[in-house]
């Protein structure tokens, strides 16, 4: 259909009628209206606030999970150890067709979860018995070690209760000892410190106990899904409790809920690639020629200027 | 002796000169501006001042400070309404503007900037919730490094460093936010409000 030209030259100084007007005036009210909502809301709601976890709650809460994963730290099976860019080149990351953006990034935040998570945090501890496993581990290949390691985090997901396990015939070498060592560390609450204050005494940088907590297969997610925080129930953009959260991110988590992103091994690159798209078109919406004639297909204005119009007419 | 030759005289020709005082701070607006959709830009306004002047009290008290005063908890809270109702103002404000077609009369800028503030307050607003030190920071900062790191920016940006989401929060994006919404309110003085879509459809 064919549109006839405008009368009115939204490009030019408009020199019609006009109404009286006070900026100033709009803006205290406006900021009072909107001040006295936002003070009367979070007295009446207030905010929410979860106790952060630990890896003293962690390894005290669920001390079966927590030895679990930190026998698959030392086997490699665990997501950061696999992970890739930025930590490790232990996994590839994701592509979007040919294009890998985390590999062309780098390793910019080396971390070797072995070596991260257990056996630095280990280093710190005076028990002799420990001490010796440590020297055991360091001596052996990595073959080996990801033998010892791999079989004691597979006996100890089988039993699934199990801190410890006993070795008779010696085949997780030193593996029980730093893994009982490490618990023992978390629950006493010194790994919680000793994970974040290799740099500096006044931490302020989290990647390590956040990344071990991470891996954990039941104690971190099962807290989570308790909070209706998981990706299948709409993940980040939920906050813990029944407060409304990131609700602005609800476009963002959708993807994440539908095929083929659901269940895609790259997933993450491309539902961000995905929403880089859509935003770029968001911002050159009025270059874009179905789109930007909507506005003039379905007439919301007449309804935002039936003052104007109706005057005209 | 004219001086749009120098360095000042031609930063003044591109900047105050271009207005009229009546148009940075108008007592007249075009007979056409009359409808409730209009308050939801300054609402979103009003919305930015309560965030500052909240965000600014638990700045000067510390991050951890709301996790053990009564009073900095109730401060937090003003701060997660008002990004509450800070997010819908400007919601619907867009969605206003996109009806009105209101990128009309050179006013693509005006638009873009719009949007720009748009996605600047969405990475601000990320950021805040990954300094909460709770859990609910711990859960999402965990889960948002994984898209951040497919796509290269984890290698940049760590989300699970809550030092460097911190300073991002406090200082780099309130001021990159706060200069698009300028850049953005100084557009709108200057082109004006756009007029209505003409009755025969433009």
């Amino acid at each position: 259909m064919a549109h006839k030209r405008s009368t009115i030259d939204p490009a030019k100084k408009w020199n019609g009628p006009v109404r009286q007007y006070d900026l100033v005036k709009e803006i205290v009210i406006a900021t009072l209206v909107v001040g006295f909502l936002a003070l009367s809301l979070a007295a009446l709601f207030s905010s929410p606030d979860e106790k952060a976890l630990t890896m003293q709650s962690w390894s005290i809460e669920a001390p079966a999970d927590f030895a679990q994963t930190a026998a698959g730290e030392l086997a490699g099976t665990t997501t950061s150890a696999s992970y890739g860019p930025p930590y490790n080149t232990n996994g590839s990351g994701q592509n979007i067709g040919p294009l890998n953006l985390g590999k062309i990034a780098g390793v910019r935040i080396p971390i070797d979860p072995a070596k991260s998570f257990v056996i630095e945090p280990l280093s710190i501890e005076p028990s002799d018995a420990i001490k010796a496993a440590i020297t055991q581990w360091s001596l052996a290949s990595a073959a080996q070690e990801s033998k010892w390691a791999t079989s004691y985090a597979d006996a100890l997901t089988k039993d699934g209760k199990a801190t410890t396990l006993a070795d008779p015939t010696g085949k997780f070498g030193p593996v029980p000892t730093l893994v009982t060592g490490l618990l023992g560390m978390a629950q006493s609450g010194a790994l919680d410190g000793a994970l974040t204050t290799r740099d500096t005494p006044l931490p302020t940088n989290f990647t390590k106990p956040l990344l071990f907590l991470a891996d954990s297969g039941t104690y971190f997610p099962d807290k989570a899904a308790a909070q209706h925080l998981s990706g299948d129930q709409w993940g980040v953009m939920n906050e813990t409790g029944s407060w409304p959260g990131q609700s602005w991110l609800w476009l963002y988590s959708l993807w994440y809920q539908i095929e083929p992103f659901k269940s895609s091994g790259n997933a993450d690159i491309l539902v961000m690639s995905l929403m880089g798209v859509l935003s770029l078109g968001l911002i050159f919406l009025p270059l874009l020629p179905i789109i930007s004639r909507i506005p003039y297909w379905i007439p919301v204005h007449r309804l935002i200027w039936r003052k104007w119009y109706q005057r005209k007419a | 002796m004219s001086t749009k030759t120098s360095w000042t005289g031609r930063v003044r020709a591109a900047t105050l000169e271009k207005f009229e005082p009546e148009d940075l701070l108008p007592e007249v607006q075009p007979a056409y501006v009359a409808s409730w959709i209009y308050i939801f830009g300054v609402a979103t306004l009003a919305a930015l001042v309560m965030l500052v002047a909240s965000g600014l009290y638990l700045t000067l008290e510390g991050p951890a400070w709301w996790h053990t005063s009564n009073i900095g908890h109730y401060v937090n809270s003003v701060h997660l309404w008002s990004v509450e109702l800070f997010f819908v103002f400007m919601v619907v404000h867009l969605w206003g503007k996109f009806w009105m077609a209101a990128w009309r009369g050179r006013r693509l800028a005006t638009w873009i900037t719009g949007c720009l503030a748009f996605f600047a307050s969405i990475i601000t607003g990320f950021t805040g919730y990954i300094i909460q030190t709770n859990f609910d920071s711990q859960w999402i900062a965990t889960q948002a490094k994984d898209g951040f790191n497919a796509v290269g920016i984890g290698a940049f940006f760590n989300t699970l460093n809550t030092g460097q989401a911190i300073l991002l929060h406090v200082s780099l994006l309130p001021l990159v936010l706060g200069g698009i919404v300028i850049w953005h309110v100084i557009l709108v003085r200057r082109k004006g409000v756009v007029p209505p879509i003409d009755e025969a459809g433009e």
